[in-house]
């Protein structure tokens, strides 16, 4: 098992791993997505309140959560590849960045468009919209100063030090309902006898995430294999790779 | 783990717990700032100050909304079960806007003490539930209401 894990983090071995799972992983996204998207929009109740609105929380919790998930997943590949100087680790990290922004920038659009029906307006300054506002600029710093500096070693370095900072920020967003007083309302319980959405409403919820996650997951791996193309470039496996294409 | 792994180590965890600590310290600091409203207790209690604008949450009372014939104003009283306070407001109101729905107002409170609000937000709970289940607890409700009322009678 650990000798395995240790050619994964091979260059070579890992480019040719991650060719053959993300096809699949992302064939399995799109299903569980689809799924997803039916139980949520015609299987799923409307809400008491809300009516059919509230069925943006389909696309908007989903993006939300992948957005804390995948800047932890980058902040701790920061990390690694800080202390272990581990090669793929800050590939991870770069990788990881655009596809975290994204999930960022879908949750804070579909929350403002629900936002102006049920509260009355798109933006307010209240703790957790503006804790994932920073959250987003945290996204984009990161590649900026990924890609600031001649050397690709010097910029990995320097953003991954932004990546460690910014991690403080995760809490403050998960927290920000409890911790202040939000327009935002508070994280919504789900089982136990305090339940306060039935399964019909929380199971096609629960498979969005999933299919976030999956989708995530093939998407980290084809970009890691355009990362480690451009970081390998100058070595003889990869000239021995386009030469055979 | 080798002396210049650990070192690496030692100093990544400084970072983050640095900035953890400096990020709690400063928002300690600004923790009023950070209140995105205030509560009509923390008005009673003079937190808020006549005549600037700030913002108020809490339950619109039952039965106190009152719509003047002719016009977009309402008159109503936001409560947080403790102390209320009446706002006025000329506008379209949000969809959520009923009794007994938490809302957050924007405005001023005059010397009279009435709120004259600039905007009003909806504020929607983490409940979710299909209409047909809201119904039926309401029923309940009522049923378990009218059997008071019946006992009290008796």
């Amino acid at each position: 098992m650990f000798i395995w894990f240790h050619k994964l983090a091979s260059p070579p071995y890992f480019y040719k791993f991650a060719g053959m799972l993300a096809p699949w992983l992302g064939w399995l996204s799109l299903f569980v997505i689809a799924a997803g998207l039916y139980g949520g929009l015609w299987l799923a109740p409307p809400d008491y309140q809300q009516g059919d609105g509230f069925r943006i929380i389909y696309v908007h919790v989903p993006s939300a959560w992948m957005s804390m998930l995948v800047y932890m997943v980058m902040a701790v590949a920061a990390a690694i590849g800080l202390i272990w100087r581990m090669k793929l680790a800050h590939a991870v990290s770069a990788a990881a960045a655009p596809l975290g922004a994204s999930f960022t920038f879908i949750a804070l659009v579909t929350g403002s468009l629900w936002g102006k029906p049920m509260w009355g307006t798109y933006w307010v300054w209240d703790a957790r919209l503006t804790s994932e506002l920073i959250l987003l600029f945290l996204y984009v710093g990161y590649m900026a100063l990924n890609h600031a500096f001649e050397d690709r070693r010097t910029g990995d370095r320097a953003s991954a030090i932004l990546a460690l900072v910014g991690i403080v920020n995760i809490p403050i967003i998960h927290y920000s309902v409890k911790w202040w007083n939000t327009l935002h309302q508070g994280p919504t319980v789900f089982f136990g006898p305090r339940a306060e959405m039935p399964p019909s409403m929380y199971i096609p919820l629960f498979i969005m995430i999933i299919g976030f996650m999956v989708y995530f997951a093939a998407f980290i791996l084809k970009r890691l294999q355009v990362e480690v193309l451009q970081r390998e470039r100058n070595t003889a496996w990869v000239r021995a790779l386009v030469a055979k294409s | 783990m080798t002396p210049v792994r650990r070192k690496r180590l030692i100093i990544v965890v400084v970072i983050v717990a640095g900035v953890a600590m400096a990020a709690a310290l400063g928002l300690q600091a600004f923790r009023k700032n950070l209140l995105y409203y205030f509560t009509p207790v923390q008005v009673a209690a003079g937190d808020a100050h006549v005549g600037q604008h700030f913002r108020m949450g809490g339950l619109v009372a039952m039965g106190s909304v009152q719509r003047s014939p002719g016009s977009m104003t309402v008159h109503f009283t936001l409560t947080d079960m403790q102390k209320s306070v009446p706002v006025v407001y000329t506008g379209i109101l949000p969809d959520l806007f009923r009794e007994g729905q938490g809302i957050v107002v924007y405005g001023t409170l005059d010397k009279q003490g009435l709120f004259v609000a600039q905007q009003v937000l909806a504020k929607h709970d983490a409940k979710y539930m299909p209409p047909e289940v809201a119904a039926a607890i309401k029923k309940a409700k009522a049923a378990q209401q009218a059997q008071i009322a019946a006992k009290g009678a008796s």
